[in-house]
Order: structure tokens, then sequence, then C-alpha cells
């Protein structure tokens, strides 16, 4: 057995240790030990997912002395191992660019405690792609909320406190249809580990019988994962969480934190409870609905707000909308368009969030939109950030979100029942983010004194000159990922495809 | 017939011309306009003055704002109505579970039959339910463990006061609470040692006995405040610090961590695990779950005693 099949392990079990071993260092030291062991995760996580691609089938990973239906188990094949990596990836790239941030925004004596916080939130992250047991997913469900809510009030101020009580409130309901969930379907099959459960759920298929605890128990999970991850009636805690928790807390917050729940009820449909059983339950068309709805309402919202992180933040709510419309389509290519969306909402938030607040610091604390006018030219890079990660949003051909809006309009000419709907929802949703995007693009760049006239060369020459350098790298290695994602799109569509064939 | 409307400047079209003109620039219409204070003329401050308590108060004033008085009134009925809606489909579903205690029931399959069947023989422990959670199921323990640390992470984060930085110490928190009561002292020497020792016993037994980490650990915390309450901090510092606090939880959870990798890595691997199990019924058997209900029950103690001090008086 090759000794790359203990990395998952590994990963998942260094982050709690990093995570315990910081509660006793200084800031500046917990820093090191979260960016080494970041770093480490990312190239374990490569190292799994080459061993993947090149083995072909999904290998299951016995935590402990006995198999599956007594003991624990892990689980990886193509899309989980891609997914490590990439989450690993930019959580880095997150923490890299938010860490002058944390420094000013919390408390010295406390620093350490945030990234006590980043190393559990990673861990658990982890453990809900690779887990092959429903309740290590519940287990890990819950480390990942209480360390979401640790860095949203890290940053101590009245409006932070306020959005942390909201986003527990919400995700503790969440988490509690979830555990509901889960308990339904232990009584009705006996299993807690995902492929007993689902041959359990075969056979009562099969006989027909407890139809109805399995679509309650079906709707309970779907309607819990979609409150944690802020599908549109449950939005409301989104905007003041990512609006006023510190940079790296929003950055990650809004790409990886939400994403998990969604791979993790992807998981569960698939994998537990069969992906024929969800569709013909027709809990696919609620979410579709859901999903359709808070494309446009998102939009809608975004396009009211003044304030820039705000926008940002209901921006995504929109785009969760977008993946939940994907996964309604309850087909594989409207799957693989969702996961794709999925990756892409991931770089882009974060470029997003990181760039936005490199804007606000050269305008003078200014966080509405018209205050920063003339921005982009002030912090040159965060400028050109901001503009490739509003461009992707709206879906400007070679990024990343012109692919994931091309995979959702051909995914939907397989449902010609939810085809118009889609492809409408499409249209208006990418004229409503270009109208708050746009304006935003444009105000930072507009005002520039007449008299100076600038060659293009000459704008990046000074981009390049004038950077901090953490943040800037995050910055431009977040661009490349999005470029990479628009560009070299084909090539993770078809590590998506072949994850989800494993995945059954 | 059409003509142009008199107030056409004012309206979207009007401006939109005007735009379009180079007349109108309207992100500078939106900036607000007012004259300068003395403070932003000295050049000190050139931010647009907010008055925020007045707009706080209109705001969130349900007499003047008739907006939040409707979304409050909805806001009451709706969520009533949807608890109502969750419990109806809930005991409507009830039903079609399977009779309570029945044994057809799925739950009574093969997993469960294992743990009672050979859990004494696989694990040592005659307590199944330890068995089953520290050694079939021990990486969702080791979860639920970090469940604990990482929530006294965040109540220190939230309730931790950074002490001053001329190193001068907070007064005094026995303002506040109940001077050395001699009733309640009395009463205590009896209790706490008594409490101590079961606290231990339930820990220490938890693999031959019902009880274990969680449940002696909560014993042990109960006993620790009981005795701070009485006596305060100054009798407790003398055999539980913050120094202590750290060194046993870190210890507790890092020996955790350590054992189980070495566990799961040689069962994954089907290397032959080095740990006696030991006979079962005797103290020092079952393996690792005697070490790791000591490393849970501390993990227990330190949390409770943490939450408690942090509550009272946002430090150690």
């Amino acid at each position: 057995m090759s000794f790359v099949r203990n990395f998952p392990f590994f990963t998942i079990m260094l982050g709690m240790l990093s995570g315990i071993v910081s509660s006793a260092l200084s800031g500046k030291w917990a820093r090191r030990v979260t960016l080494t062991l970041v770093t480490a995760v990312l190239c374990m996580s490569g190292a799994v997912l080459a061993y993947a691609v090149n083995i072909g089938h999904s290998v299951t990973y016995m935590m402990g002395h006995f198999p599956a239906p007594w003991g624990n188990e892990i689980r990886f094949g193509t899309l989980e191992a891609f997914l490590a990596t990439y989450f690993a990836g930019i959580m880095l790239l997150a923490v890299l660019g938010g860490m002058s941030h944390v420094t000013s925004d919390v408390d010295p004596a406390k620093e350490n405690l945030f990234y006590v916080l980043v190393d559990m939130m990673l861990s658990s992250l982890l453990a809900m792609i690779y887990t092959n047991d429903l309740f290590t997913g519940y287990v890990f469900v819950e480390i990942n909320t209480i360390a979401a809510c640790g860095m949203i009030m890290i940053r101590q101020n009245g409006h932070s406190i306020v959005a942390a009580i909201r986003y527990m409130v919400m995700s503790l309901i969440g988490s509690g249809l979830f555990l509901i969930g889960i308990s339904i379907l232990y009584d009705v099959t006996g299993q807690l580990l995902m492929v007993p459960a689902h041959d359990a759920i075969q056979r009562m298929m099969i006989s027909d019988t407890y139809t109805t605890p399995l679509l309650v128990l079906l709707s309970l999970i779907s309607v819990g994962m979609a409150i944690k991850s802020g599908l549109y009636p449950f939005h409301s805690w989104i905007p003041e969480t990512y609006g006023y928790a510190t940079p790296t807390a929003s950055a990650i917050l809004s790409s990886l934190v939400s994403k998990g729940y969604v791979i993790l009820l992807i998981k569960i449909f698939y994998r537990v409870v069969g992906f024929g059983v969800v569709l013909s339950s027709h809990i696919l068309n609620a979410l579709f609905i859901l999903g359709i709805v808070a494309m446009v309402m998102g939009s809608l919202h975004a396009i009211m707000q003044t304030d820039c992180r705000k926008m940002i933040a209901y921006s995504s709510v929109a785009q969760i909308g977008y993946i939940y419309m994907g996964i309604g389509l309850g087909s594989k290519s409207g799957m693989i368009a969702a996961i794709f969306h999925l990756l892409t909402h991931a770089a882009t938030k974060s470029l997003l969030f990181i760039s936005a607040v490199g804007l606000y610091e050269v305008s003078d604390g200014r966080t509405d939109y018209v205050g920063l006018r003339n921005a982009g030219y002030r912090n040159r890079v965060a400028g050109i950030a901001f503009s490739v990660g509003a461009l992707s949003m709206v879906g400007f051909p070679m990024l990343s979100g012109f692919i994931s809006k091309y995979l959702f309009a051909t995914a939907s000419l397989e449902r010609p029942s939810k085809m118009i709907a889609t492809l409408l929802a499409l249209i208006v949703s990418t004229i409503l983010n270009a109208i708050y995007f746009l304006r935003q693009v444009v105000t930072i760049y507009s005002g520039q004194d007449e008299e100076e006239e600038y060659s293009t060369a000459q704008f990046f020459k000074e981009a390049v000159a004038g950077s901090s350098f953490a943040n800037h790298f995050a910055m431009v290695l977040l661009i490349a990922l999005n470029l990479f994602l628009g560009l070299g799109s084909s090539l993770i569509v078809g590590l998506i495809s072949k994850g989800l064939d494993l995945f059954s | 017939m059409s003509r142009i409307r008199d107030d056409y400047e004012k309206s979207p079209a009007g401006r939109f011309e005007a735009w379009y003109k180079g007349e109108y620039d309207p992100i500078n219409a939106h900036l607000p306009v007012r004259p300068m204070s003395e403070r932003e003329l000295s050049g000190d401050d050139d931010r647009p003055h907010v008055d925020r308590l007045a707009i706080r108060d209109t705001t969130y004033n349900r007499d003047t704002n008739k907006a939040l008085r409707v979304s409050r009134g909805a806001y009451r009925v709706l969520s009533v109505v949807l608890c109502l809606v969750l419990i109806g489909v809930l005991i409507w579903m009830v039903q079609y579970l399977p009779d309570f205690g029945d044994p057809a029931n799925p739950v009574n399959n093969e997993v469960s039959a294992r743990y009672i069947e050979k859990g004494v023989e696989e694990t040592g422990a005659i307590n199944y339910v330890s068995g089953m959670i520290l050694d079939y199921r021990a990486f969702d323990t080791f979860g639920e463990s970090c469940v604990l640390f990482i929530a006294t992470v965040c109540v220190q984060i939230l309730l931790r006061m950074t002490p001053d930085k001329t190193g001068k110490k907070p007064a005094s928190d026995r303002l506040y609470e109940p001077k050395n009561d001699v009733i309640q002292q009395r009463v205590c020497v009896v209790l706490v040692p008594f409490l101590f020792i079961f606290g231990i016993y339930v820990i220490l037994n938890g693999h031959l006995s019902p009880g274990g980490g969680f449940s002696g650990g909560a014993v042990l915390g109960a006993a620790l405040i009981l005795y701070l309450c009485s006596f305060g901090y100054d009798r407790t510092e003398r055999f539980f610090t913050v120094k202590t606090f750290r060194v046993v939880s870190l210890a507790a959870l890092l020996f955790y961590c350590l054992a189980k990798s070495y566990s799961f890595y040689t069962g994954a691997n089907h290397l032959e695990s080095h740990i006696p199990l030991g006979t079962p019924g005797h103290i020092l058997s079952s393996g690792l779950i005697l070490l790791l209900n000591i490393c849970v029950g501390s993990v227990v103690t330190c949390t409770m005693y943490a939450f408690y001090t942090l509550f009272r008086k946002g430090d150690f």
C-alpha cells in the first residue's frame, strides 16, 4: 500500500495538532505555524491528487483497527483530493492576503487564537471533504461553525459581535436540522457510514418501506445545509458577517466555509441517499427554484448597497444561488457546473474581498462605493485585482466566471422543463451583476486628473513597484488562478466529472 | 404631441442627457454637500459629518419607523407558523418510524451486535460505550474533544481581558460575591474531597463501569467551581493556576492527538499496534482507553473551569 494513502489522514490530524500547539504560542509563531501547516497541507493534497488521478479509482482509509460498518472511515477520489488541494491553496492566499489586517484588527494578545481558529477550520474542511461517515461529518460541521463564529467576532467591535450572534443562531438552526436528519436516517437504516447506509436505503426503496421518513430526512438535511451555506431566504446572516469580519475571515468564510457544506450535501446526495432517490423526491426542484430566486434577489440587494464589502457579500448570495440552481438541474452536467462554479466563486470572492480592503486602505478608511473614487490609481494591484474579480463574476470571457455560466447554460439544455427558467435567470443575473460590479470598477478608475496621461506600460510598472509583498503576492496568484480556471477549464471539468463518477 | 416636461432637467432622461453631454457627473451628485465645519477647515478631518446617534434613534424607534413595526409583527407571526409547521411535519413523520423497542428494527443489525458480542474481546473495555466511543469510533470522539477546545478558544476571544500595559492587576473581583460564607465553606470542606475522589473514580473506571471522561470531568469541574465559589481565587490558585490549566489541557489534547494518530496509522496500514489490551476487568487494561479517558476528563474539567472563571472575571 502506497504511503500517499496516509496523507489525507495526516492533513486532518496535522491541522488539529497545529491548532492545539498554536494555542500556547505567541501570535507571531502561531502565524508561522499556520503558514507552514497550510503549505504542507497544500503539498500533501497535491500528492494525493496526483496519486488519485494515477490509480483512477477511489480509496477508503480505515481510521483505526475496525472496518466499515463498525469503525470510522475516510475516503478519497480525484474530486476529494482536488477540492482539498484547491481549498488549501485558497486558504493560504486568504491568510497571506489579509495578514497585515489581522495584526491591526485583532488584539495582539489574542492573535494566536485567530490562527488556532484558522488551523481548526482547515482541518474541519478537509474532514468534511474526505469523510465517509455521516456522524464524523456532523462533528466537523460543528467545529467549522464554532471556528467561523470565533473568526467573525475576533474583531471585537459592536458590528462584528452582532454579526457573529446572527451567524451563530442561523448556523445552529442549520446544524440542528442536519442532526435531526441524521438521527432519522440512523433510525431507519441503523447505519452511520455512507456505504452501508446507501445499501440500506437501496433495500428500503426496493421493499418500499419508510418512504416518508426518507423524504423528511432528505428535506431536513437539504434545508439545514442550505441555511448554513446561505441560500436565499436564509441569507440574512451573510451581509453583516462578510461585511464586518476581518478580511482574511471574510475571504475564508465566503469562499470556503459555505462551500464545505455544499460539498457535504452533494456527498450525501450521491453517496448516502443515491442520486436517483433524490431526483424522484423532487427536493431538487425546490433547491432549483430557491437558487433562481437567490440569483435575482441577491443581485438586486447588492445593487441597493452602498458599502462595497456588503455589496460583495450580497453578490455571494447570488452566487450561492447559481450553485444550488446547478444542483437543482438534477443532471450530471448540472452538478459539474455547480462544482465548477463553486471553485470559481471560491477564487473570485477571496480576490474581491482582499482587493476591496486594499482599496479601503488608500481611501482614508471609507467603505462606501463613492468613497473609493480613484482608489484604483492609488493602490494599483488592488485595483487590477478588483477589476479582474468583478469581470470574472460578471462572466467576462477568459475568466472563470464565463466558463461556469457557459457550463450552466449547456447543462440546462439537457433539462427542457427547466431550460427557459435557467437561461432567463442567467441573463437577468448577469445584467444585474454587471450593473453593480462595473459601477464599482468605473468608480475606482474615475476622477483621474486630466493632465496626467498614463500609458498602460507605465501603469503596470508603477503597480508592481508600489506593492507590499504578501498581500499583492496573494492577489496576483488569485488572478492567475482565475485565469487558469478560465483557460484550462477542460482539465478541471474532466477532473470533476471523473470524481463524480467515482462517487457512485 | 410631445413636449418637454417642465422638470425635464430633473427627470432620469434629462440627467442622462446632461451626463451624456458631460455637464453632470452622477458620482459627484451623490456626495453630500454642506458647509464645512471649523474642524474640517483646519484640516483635521475631511470626512462627511454623520450624526450616528440621531440616525440610530430614528432607525430603531418603532414609533417613527413603520417598516420596522410591520416587519417585526410579520416576523413574530411567521416564526410561530414556521415552528408549528416543523413540529407538525416531525410529529406526522414519527408514526412512520420503526416502533420503539422492536427487536426487528433496522437499528438492531450487525453493527450493534458486534459492539456487544466482540466489544470486550476487541477493545478490552467492559463498558461497551467506552469501547465504542474511544476505540471503534475514536475519530468522532477526538473531534468532540476539539469542539470543547475550540469553544474555550472562542470564549477566551470574547471574554478574556487584556491586562493593562502598566502591569496593574484589575481590582479584586471578590467585591461582588458573598464573602467567606461560613456555612458554605464548612459544607464545601466536607463535600469537595468526596467530589474529587468520585470524579477521579468515574474517570479511572470509565472502561469498567458506567461513566468515563466526559461525565467524570464534569464532576471534577463542578467540584473545582464549588471550591472556587467558597474560598475565592487565592486559595484555589494554590493548586490550580492559569499555568496548570494551560499545561493540563495542552498535554491532554496533544497526547490524545498523538496516541490516536498512532493507533489510526497502525490500524489503517494493518500494522501491529504494540499497545497491550490487558485482562478485561482489571483497572490497568483496555489499551489506550484508560489513558484517553483521563485526557478527555482533563479537557472537560479545564473547559468547565475556564468557562466559569472567564465569565466571572474575564481572566484565569
